[in-house]
């Protein structure tokens, strides 16, 4: 059942063999940055050979992408590198949002406990990357090489040919699939004669990161209007090693070249700090940004993945944190199709869902833009009635739009999910990330989150019943199901010592958060994928019922059904 | 769902346009565009009704530009 060859004739295709003598990859990874290097771990804990190729050498330079989101953290979790992030990382949960030298209002991201990561930790992405190569290190089927550019990508039906610019010269390798995730400026897109339609915004920008000594709280500051930058607006933001994000907005009018160099970056960051605070500057960028996206993700054997097939303005943290989670979508497709227990229509499924992803990330980018940015008078005027009102008037808060920041996307309309035919008043619908909750076993707590794995679970809810032998044989048979299904019973009242001794993962609710979050009853049932995203769930445990909704969920329908139960 | 009122609803229609024109006395064009927005997001707040407050975007725009409105739909 294994075949995970690219085919005999695809291999002759490939002239001459890449250093190592293969000529052939189920699948390769064009971009070793934060989005390819997850889809690398993700693939080499599905056991599938992997190639990933960078142009470039190590790691990125400056600080890019700094703030990294509850459900990205709960991914990299699941790939087993979450904890050096989040140890280095700045934690935070709170954001503050300024009118001139005036606190408008402030917001918490996380404002319940039980959660095993916060709303967001701030990093340098630099950081990330090497904790992610430090992961991708350990599998060794799965390969990195720098300094290797694709020069060439001829798609066939049965794979991709991609020619490689590499320090030893020019080879060719066959790919099964290509998973692009090189960049807005992706140049495997432009191969392809692909575009990425959209809008581009008005506006510059200044990055500065800067180091100091300062002790100013773990929070997202923004201001409109501050009078050390007046009329624009301004973030200041912590990451590690006391480096600090510092964004000016500059206006369209502004010149790119002159307000890079120092001696203009340094006078604004001193009218910010005042003038007694010593820093270091350590990395500048002027930029502008645009939100666009490719029409579709998934042309043949290719799939565009992060900032390759959207992109968006850095307001709202969507840009690697969305990109990382078109890893998490795609990957364990990719691996059931590439091990022939899923059709290949699984794929088209990716884009489907990660489609309307973009479009909510787009949506919102494009709003906080347009709120930060006004592209008009008018629009102007409504922006700074709302930031006037909001000193006072609870309600214009709601207005003030200085980026909604990342959210996991809910596949509401996805192909993958059975609809709800119980009734649920609350928990996370199908389509959307599961719900984490603390495990309480003595004596350590653990979390709901990281119990589910990459696999397909069903999560039980026993309540205090202790166990039936007729419960625990239906659970357990799932995992015979041909893709198989680990049954997880979560329960109260001390049961969970009950189902271990009959041979059923179980834990303790103990303080009943996990049932609360998903609006669960006694019998309850969630489906889970292996992305932790919900398939189907269900009042009653029905093993019928299960078996199709998670043959829904590996995209076999309809006459491919029948052959895929035996 | 509400719809928009378009027939009068004003008890003393003349007090209320008095009291708009007053609004803006003494103010430059560019304070009374200030204080119209304002009052725009304090009705909109009040109302609520997402719908009611589409369809009066729609006709407040109507007889503006000849166009019907769909406009009103985008996100600007």
């Amino acid at each position: 059942m294994v075949a995970m060859e690219p085919s005999v004739s695809l291999k002759q295709q490939a002239a001459s063999a890449s250093p190592d003598g293969r000529v052939a990859y189920p699948v390769v990874i064009v971009g070793a940055g934060p989005v390819g290097l997850t889809a690398g771990i993700d693939l080499g804990l599905h056991g599938i050979d992997t190639l990933l190729l960078d142009q470039d050498e190590a790691l990125s330079e400056g600080s890019r992408a700094i703030c990294f989101s509850k459900r990205t953290l709960e991914v990299l979790d699941r790939l087993g590198c979450a904890e050096r992030a989040v140890a280095k990382g700045v934690v935070w949960n709170t954001g503050k949002v300024f009118l001139r030298d005036r606190l408008l209002y402030q917001f918490n991201l996380q404002p319940e406990a039980g959660h095993r990561r916060p709303a967001f930790i701030n990093l340098q992405q630099y950081y990330l990357e090497q904790y992610l190569q430090n992961r991708l290190r350990e599998h060794p089927q799965v390969e990195l090489r720098w300094r290797s550019k694709v020069v060439g990508v001829e798609p066939r039906s049965d794979g991709v040919l991609v020619e490689v610019d590499g320090p030893d010269g020019r080879y060719q390798i066959a790919a099964q699939y290509l998973v692009a995730c090189d960049g807005s400026r992706s140049s495997i897109r432009e191969m392809l004669g692909l575009e990425a339609r959209g809008q581009v915004f008005r506006d510059r920008f200044l990055i500065a990161d800067v180091k100091m000594q300062a002790d100013f709280p773990a929070e997202r500051w923004f201001w409109f209007d501050p009078p050390f930058h007046p009329r624009q607006s301004a973030l200041l933001h912590r990451q590690a090693d006391d480096v600090w994000r510092i964004d000016f907005q500059l206006g369209w009018d502004a010149d790119p070249e002159l307000e890079r160099q120092p001696e203009r970056v340094i006078p604004r960051i001193e009218a910010m700090l005042g003038p007694e605070r010593p820093f270091q500057l350590e990395w500048v960028s002027v930029y502008t940004f645009r939100c666009r996206r490719m029409e579709r993700f998934r042309h043949g054997r290719v799939l565009f993945a992060g900032d390759a097939a959207h992109q968006v303005s850095p307001f709202g943290a969507r840009g690697a944190n969305s990109g990382i989670q078109d890893a998490d979508n795609l990957v364990w497709k990719l691996a059931r199709v590439l091990r022939k227990s899923a059709p290949e229509s699984l794929l088209d499924s990716y884009d489907a869902e990660r489609g309307p992803a973009a479009d909510e990330n787009i949506l919102h980018s494009t709003r906080s833009t347009d709120f930060i940015t006004p592209k008009s008078r008018v629009s102007r005027a409504f922006r700074d009635a709302a930031l006037q009102l909001a000193r006072s008037h609870p309600f214009a808060r709601a207005l003030v739009n200085s980026g909604r920041l990342s959210v996991p996307h809910t596949y509401r309309q996805s192909p993958l999910s059975t609809r709800d035919h119980d009734g649920f008043a609350g928990g996370p619908v199908p389509g959307a990330p599961a719900a984490d909750a603390p495990l309480d076993i003595e004596p350590d707590t653990m979390w709901l989150i990281d119990r589910l794995g990459s696999r397909f679970v069903a999560l039980y809810f026993a309540g205090a019943a202790p166990p039936s032998a007729s419960v625990c044989s239906r659970l357990q048979g799932l995992a015979n199901l041909a893709e198989p299904v680990h049954a997880i019973v979560l329960c109260e009242g001390g049961q969970a010592a009950q189902w271990h001794a009959r041979g059923v993962d179980a834990f303790e609710d103990a303080e009943g958060l996990a049932a609360r979050r998903y609006d669960a009853h006694p019998e309850t049932l969630y489906l889970l994928r292996p992305d932790q995203h919900v398939a189907a769930r269900w009042r009653r445990l029905e093993v019928r019922a299960v078996r199709d909704a998670v043959a829904r969920a590996i995209g076999v329908l309809g006459p491919e059904y029948s052959a895929w139960q035996s | 769902m509400a719809e928009l009122k378009t027939e009068l609803n004003l008890a003393f229609p003349d007090d209320f346009y008095e009291a708009l024109v007053a609004l803006h006395r003494g103010l430059t064009d560019e304070q009374s565009e200030m204080a119209n927005a304002r009052l725009i997001l304090l009705l909109a707040n009040h109302i609520g009704d997402m719908s009611v407050l589409r369809e009066a975007m729609r006709v407040a725009r109507e007889d503006v530009d000849g166009d019907d409105g769909e406009n009103t739909k985008a996100q600007d």
